[in-house]
């Protein structure tokens, strides 16, 4: 097969392995990290169990992700429930953070002018905690990208498997090419999403720039 | 109207914020909720748009007992106003004062035409509009926050500490637009201050709370002034009482003295030639007064030029208006150099002087015909 079809296939693998994950995070972090912040007994215990979750070590996690979801071994959901585990784990915490970066008289005075609580919580507090939000997926984001690559290593198509084919072709002698070229690849992407994470920040608040200008 | 009913708010740990309050604020009219810390004001404040539940008793609106209606939409029919503005910082200043017509599913355009006017009128530049809240000084976001409570057209409006966040010369401006803008819409207001001051210059009733949420006297700001109704209200009043009382009392009879005039940049000869004791008023191109100037008597001469130019004038005195108050009149008195308290007009002309000792009798007078 043609390297540069399989690599380029590899790319893509990562791309969406790396991304979607992130995203499902982040809708299954939104009302976590906003029970984190109504009630706030809530806030230690989940940032323990969040904390906990991120501390298993990653092949591991792959390992025992189809047993725990009735997947069989290599199915292709596996890798990315193992990835979303991950990004709850650590969006969690900056859901309620961002949340908790309203000032207080912004909440009390969209309370007192009429808002609902799920109105106020999507057209003020969201908005104002998106800053905070998209540091965290850029956190979120760039360690899958080096998390996809581990899954690489047990048999997953993603430039991991670059990785796989280096160290096989290391026999006898050294020979680096694609491990190099993961490497690249690698980086790249991971500073491509880091890039679109910043400009869809800054997209999303257009008056964090606003200086005065008499 | 808003009226408490026996209003209570016991919190679980027994603290009692408010106790057994009853109190009335008339339509269209400011009333004043003042008091130091600990004192219940703004818990009051904030049962009557429910951010705050009272533990026992009513607060009615007109003829309607707010527990019956929900939050959200009693809120919406009342402007609120607090201390930082509470202004949304990802909003422009226009969607941010059209906030409340959004909420209500007015109509965009017409929300945002109405809230273009709202911003002129409560005296910030057209221009603001397309801004940030971050990109206003914190006195121009408290007038924006005037604004978007007035964008609905509540009938209410509760101000919690409005203007207490902002340097004294702000206040004062603030305070004076925040009443010549009452004038024109007659709201009914409910205010909290913990400043005295600003509760008499304010409050067309002033309803002084105790620690531990009682209420020690609902009054006119004169009444509270003339007759306090015990000592904690008379130590909270303040000194000066008698004094502060008389900038409540307008006088209309002063019996004015002519006074020789000169316009600023009339040659220097001029003035001394005119001043009757060392000192002549100098007034601008319109006739408003600008200050006295000292004219021989061993005042040092102006080295390098022989007009009358306004860094010569000597600054102390106040002006008081005709029709103003007697505290105005005596103080321009009082301030004066001369001795001759400046009176200008209603259109801010030079209209005559009026000695301490006149307007002291004036007082007497009157004390005397209410005695």
């Amino acid at each position: 097969m043609d390297h540069r079809s399989e690599d380029l296939g590899f790319l893509w693998d990562h791309v969406w392995l790396s991304a979607v994950p992130v995203i499902i995070g982040l809708v299954i972090a939104l009302p976590l990290g906003w029970l984190a912040r109504r009630y706030t007994w809530t806030y230690p215990p989940l940032m323990s169990i969040t904390g906990l979750l991120y501390t298993i070590p990653s092949i591991a996690l792959f390992v025992i992700v189809p047993p725990l979801f009735g997947l069989k071994s290599l199915d292709p959901l596996q890798v990315p429930i193992a990835l979303t585990v991950y990004s709850v784990a650590l969006l969690v915490r900056v859901v309620a953070d961002g949340l908790a970066s309203v000032p207080d008289e912004v909440t009390q005075a969209a309370t007192a002018i009429g808002f609902g609580r799920m109105r106020r919580l999507v057209s003020v507090e969201l908005p104002i905690a998106v800053p905070v939000i998209a540091a965290g997926l850029r956190v979120a984001t760039v360690s899958n990208v080096s998390l996809v690559a581990v899954a690489g290593t047990i048999g997953m198509d993603n430039l991991g498997r670059l990785f796989d084919q280096g160290v096989q072709l290391s026999t006898p002698t050294a020979y680096y090419p694609p491990i190099v070229l993961g490497i690249v690849l690698c980086v790249l992407l991971a500073l491509a999403f880091d890039v679109l994470i910043v400009l869809g920040n800054r997209l999303l608040t257009p008056w964090r720039r606003a200086v005065i200008s008499q | 109207m808003i009226r408490f009913e026996s209003v209570t708010k016991r919190y679980p740990d027994g603290t009692v914020a408010v106790d057994a309050l009853s109190l009335e604020a008339p339509s269209h009219q400011i009333t004043v909720l003042v008091g130091p810390s600990g004192c219940g004001k703004t818990t009051s404040l904030r049962m009557i748009n429910r951010m705050i539940e009272p533990t026992s008793g009513r607060i009615w609106i007109d003829d309607r007992d707010t527990a019956t209606v929900s939050p959200p939409e009693l809120r919406r029919g009342i402007g609120y106003v607090i201390q930082h503005a509470g202004l949304f910082p990802h909003r422009t200043i226009v969607d941010n004062v059209a906030t409340v017509p959004y909420l209500l599913g007015q109509d965009k355009r017409a929300a945002r035409k109405k809230a273009l006017e709202l911003i002129e009128r409560v005296g910030l530049p057209a221009h603001f509009a397309k801004r940030y809240p971050a990109q206003l000084s914190g006195g121009q976001q408290q007038r924006v926050g005037v604004a978007r409570a007035l964008a609905a057209d509540p009938l209410i409006m509760l101000m919690d500490e409005p203007f207490s966040a902002v340097d004294p010369v702000v206040r004062a401006e603030l305070q004076d637009e925040f009443l010549r803008l009452q004038a024109e819409v007659g709201k009914t207001i409910v205010f909290v201050t913990h400043d005295i001051d600003e509760a008499i210059k304010l409050g067309d009733h002033v309803a002084v709370l105790r620690v531990g949420g009682k209420l020690a006297q609902l009054a006119t700001p004169a009444e509270l002034l003339a007759d306090p109704a015990d000592d904690f209200v008379a130590g909270f009043v303040g000194r000066d009482r008698g004094y502060r009382a008389l900038g409540f009392e307008t006088v209309s009879d002063l019996p004015l003295s002519p006074e020789p005039t000169v316009a600023l940049g009339s040659p220097l000869a001029d003035a001394s030639r005119v001043a009757q004791d060392g000192w002549i008023l100098v007034v601008d191109d319109s006739g408003a007064p600008q200050g006295w100037l000292s004219v021989g008597n061993g005042a040092a001469p102006p080295p390098d030029t022989d007009q009358v130019l306004p860094e010569l004038l000597h600054r102390g005195g106040t002006v008081a208006a005709l029709g103003g108050s007697y505290r105005a009149a005596l103080d321009a008195a009082l301030s004066s150099p001369t001795g001759r308290g400046v009176i200008s007009d209603e259109s801010g002309r030079f209209a005559g002087t009026v000695t301490a000792t006149q307007v002291v009798s004036l007082i007497d007078a009157r004390q005397a015909a209410t005695r």
